[in-house]
C-alpha cells in the first residue's frame, strides 16, 4: 500500500473561542472551569420568550480576525438558525451565520520545508458554542454542562488546498499565531479554545474531481491533527489500492489507539434547515467601523518575521520559530531593550530556552525568566563579568526564579575572575600538580594545553576568565 | 410549489415526530393549503422593493461586553428532567 499513488486533499474547519468577558447573546461569564451550569441564564438555556442581544465586542473580534486573515468584510451580516437535536444545544438550534458571514475570501501563507504556500480561506463566521457532555452510566446517560453554551466562536473554513498532514499542522500553527497576535482568543487546544475538524479525500494524480471525503473530528492537539490525518491518508489509500470505495462519513480520531473510528451518522445526512433568526436584527458594517477595527490589528507574525530577518539579520528559520508565538516574539523584543546583540538573544532563545521548554513540555509564560533578564545577562557576558559557561548557570536560575542576572551572580558568587594575579597563582599550582601534561605539552602535544586549561577552570570553580587562563598558562609553560 | 407525503415524512423525522399514514396525508393536505394561501402574496407588486430577511427597520442592536448575574444553580436545574452533580442528566444519544 502506498499513498504516493494519490494526491491528498484536505480542508480544515477551525473553531476559535473569542475571549470576551460575556457570552455572545447574554451577560453570562465565559470564564473556563466554573462549577457546571453556574454561568447560565434563561437566554443561553434557551427558555421560551427570551431575547438574545448581540455582544458588540464579539462582532469586533470576529471582524479583526477576518481582516487578519485577509478576508473581505461584508457590508451586511446576519444571523441564522442551524437546526439540530442534540443534548449539548438547549434550544435545538445553534445561532450561526449562513449566507452573510462576517468575512469571505481570505488567505494565509504557510511554510513547509522552506517553501511558502498560500492557503485560501473560504469564510469566517460568528456563532455560539454548544455545551459540554460527559457520558456516564456505561454510556447510557449524559451529563450536560451548559456553561460553554453561548461562548462566541468564529468558524474559519479553509479552501481544500492543503495537500498533506504536515501542511495542515503548519496551517493550524499559523492560524493560532495570528489569533494570538490579534489578541482575540486564548487559542489553547487543551482547553478547547482552538478546535479543528478536517475533511480529507484522496484522488489519483491528475484526476480533476475530488475523491469521496471523510470528516475527521476529535483531534485535540497539533500533533493529533497531523497524526489523525496521516492515519486517514493511509486508511483511504489502502481501500483505494484494493479497488474499494470510500464511504462518506464522520470519523473520530482516537489518540490512545492511534486510529480513526467511524462515528454513527448524524441523523438524515446534514439537513440543518437554516433560516434567518428573527430575534436578531442585521448588522450593518460601515467603512468607518471597519477602519476603526482595522487600526487595532498589530504587526502580524509574517511581518514580524520579515522584520527580524531584515533588521537583525536572523536566519529565516530562527525568525520563524521566534515569531510563531506572540509571547516568544515579545520576549525577544523585550530582551533587545537591554542589549544590542540580537543574534546572541536569538541564539539563547533557540538553544537554551527552547531546549528547556521542549524538554519539560512547557510554554514560555510558565517559566519566570524575563526579556530584561536575558538582555542584561548578555550584557554581563560582553563586559566579561561572567563567562558563557557561567551564563548557563545564571540562565537556569533565571528560569526558576525570575531574578535578574546581576543579583544571581552576586548571590551565588559567580563573578568571573579576570584578576591576573589570582588566575596566575592557580595556573602555577596546576602546572606544579600536572608534570606529565606539562611534559607532553613541551614535547609538542598541543592537546595537553586543553587539559591544563580545564584544570584551571576546575580549580577556579568555573569562574576564571577562560581566555585569560589560556594566555597565562601559555606564558608560564613557555617561560 | 407543492408538498408531497415524502416531504412530510422527512420533516417529521427531523422533528422526531411519529405519524400514522392517515396523519401524513392529513398534514400534506393542510400544509399545501397553507402554501397555496401564501401564493396569494405573489399577486402583490413588489417592483422596487428590496428583499429582506427581517420585517423591522432596525439594525446594529448590540450590547456592551459586560457581565450580568447568571441564574442560581437551583433555578437552572428546575427544568432538568434529571440531575447529577449540578449537571442536567439526559439519555445518551451516541455511543
Amino acid at each position: 500500500m502506498s499513498t504516493s499513488n494519490y494526491e491528498t486533499v484536505i480542508g480544515l474547519e477551525v473553531h476559535v473561542e473569542l475571549h470576551t468577558q460575556s457570552k455572545i447573546f447574554c451577560g453570562c461569564s465565559t470564564s473556563f472551569g466554573a462549577p457546571p451550569n453556574t454561568h447560565t441564564c434563561p437566554i443561553c438555556l434557551g427558555h421560551p420568550g427570551v431575547l438574545p442581544v448581540l455582544n458588540r465586542q464579539a462582532v469586533e473580534y470576529a471582524m479583526k480576525a477576518a481582516m487578519a486573515l485577509n478576508c473581505t468584510i461584508g457590508d451586511i451580516s446576519k444571523f441564522d438558525r442551524k437546526n439540530y437535536f442534540y443534548p449539548d444545544s438547549p434550544k435545538a438550534y445553534q445561532i450561526s451565520q449562513y449566507d452573510q458571514p462576517i468575512g469571505l475570501n481570505g488567505w494565509i501563507d504557510i511554510e513547509v520545508n522552506g517553501e511558502t504556500k498560500r492557503i485560501g480561506i473560504t469564510r469566517l463566521h460568528l456563532e455560539e458554542d454548544a455545551g459540554k457532555l460527559t457520558h456516564v452510566d456505561g454510556g447510557y446517560a449524559s451529563l450536560v454542562d451548559f456553561n460553554r453554551v453561548g461562548t462566541p466562536l468564529v468558524e474559519i473554513v479553509s479552501e481544500p488546498e492543503i495537500s498533506s498532514p504536515e501542511e495542515a499542522k503548519a496551517y493550524l500553527e499559523k492560524m493560532r499565531a495570528i489569533m494570538q497576535y490579534c489578541d482575540v482568543s486564548d487559542v489553547k487546544m487543551e482547553e478547547g479554545s482552538l478546535r479543528c475538524d478536517a475533511n480529507i479525500s484522496l484522488r489519483p494524480h491528475g484526476q480533476k474531481e475530488l475523491g469521496t471525503k471523510a470528516e475527521l473530528k476529535n483531534m485535540n492537539s497539533f500533533r493529533g491533527v497531523q497524526r489523525g490525518l496521516e492515519y486517514e491518508q493511509y486508511r483511504q489509500a489502502e481501500i483505494l489500492d484494493e479497488g474499494g470505495v470510500i464511504v462518506q462519513e464522520t470519523r473520530r480520531w482516537d489518540e490512545a489507539q492511534g486510529k480513526t473510528l467511524s462515528m454513527r451518522g448524524k441523523e438524515e445526512a446534514h439537513d440543518y434547515r437554516y433560516f434567518p433568526d428573527p430575534d436578531l436584527v442585521r448588522v450593518h458594517i460601515s467603512d468607518e467601523w471597519k477602519e476603526a477595527v482595522r487600526s487595532t490589528i498589530p504587526e502580524l507574525p509574517d511581518a514580524r518575521k520579515a522584520r527580524y530577518a531584515a533588521e537583525y539579520g536572523l536566519p529565516d528559520y530562527d525568525a520563524g520559530v521566534i515569531t510563531s508565538s506572540k509571547a516568544m516574539a515579545d520576549f525577544f523584543e523585550d530582551s533587545l531593550k537591554y542589549t544590542q546583540d540580537a543574534k546572541s538573544v536569538s541564539n539563547w532563545i533557540m538553544g537554551e530556552l527552547m531546549g528547556y521548554l521542549n524538554a519539560n513540555n512547557l510554554e514560555l509564560p510558565q517559566v519566570k525568566i524575563t526579556g530584561q533578564g536575558l538582555g542584561e545577562m548578555i550584557g554581563l557576558i560582553e563586559k566579561g563579568t561572567i563567562s558563557t559557561k557561567i551564563a548557563k548557570t545564571v540562565f537556569k536560575a533565571m528560569l526558576d526564579s525570575g531574578k535578574l542576572p546581576q543579583q544571581i551572580v552576586e548571590e551565588q558568587g559567580l563573578v568571573q575572575i579576570s584578576d591576573e594575579g589570582a588566575i596566575k597563582s592557580i595556573v602555577e599550582q596546576v602546572v606544579a600538580n600536572n608534570p606529565q601534561s606539562v611534559e607532553d605539552y613541551k614535547a609538542g602535544k598541543q592537546k595537553a594545553i586543553g587539559f591544563l586549561v580545564g584544570q584551571v577552570m576546575k580549580e577556579s570553580k568555573g569562574k576564571a576568565n577562560p581566555a585569560l587562563a589560556n594566555k597565562l598558562l601559555v606564558d608560564v609553560l613557555n617561560s | 410549489m407543492s408538498i408531497t407525503t415524502k416531504d412530510v415524512q422527512h420533516v417529521a423525522k427531523l422533528a422526531r415526530l411519529n405519524m400514522t399514514p392517515e396523519e401524513e396525508n392529513l398534514f400534506t393536505d393542510q400544509l399545501n393549503a397553507i402554501l397555496q394561501y401564501a401564493e396569494k402574496l405573489k399577486e402583490l407588486d413588489t417592483e422596487g422593493v428590496e428583499p429582506t430577511t427581517h420585517v423591522l427597520p432596525l439594525h446594529n442592536v448590540m450590547r456592551e461586553d459586560e457581565n450580568r448575574k447568571s441564574l442560581p444553580i437551583e433555578k437552572v436545574l428546575l427544568n432538568a428532567p434529571d440531575e447529577e452533580d449540578g449537571h442536567f442528566k439526559v439519555p445518551a444519544v451516541m455511543e
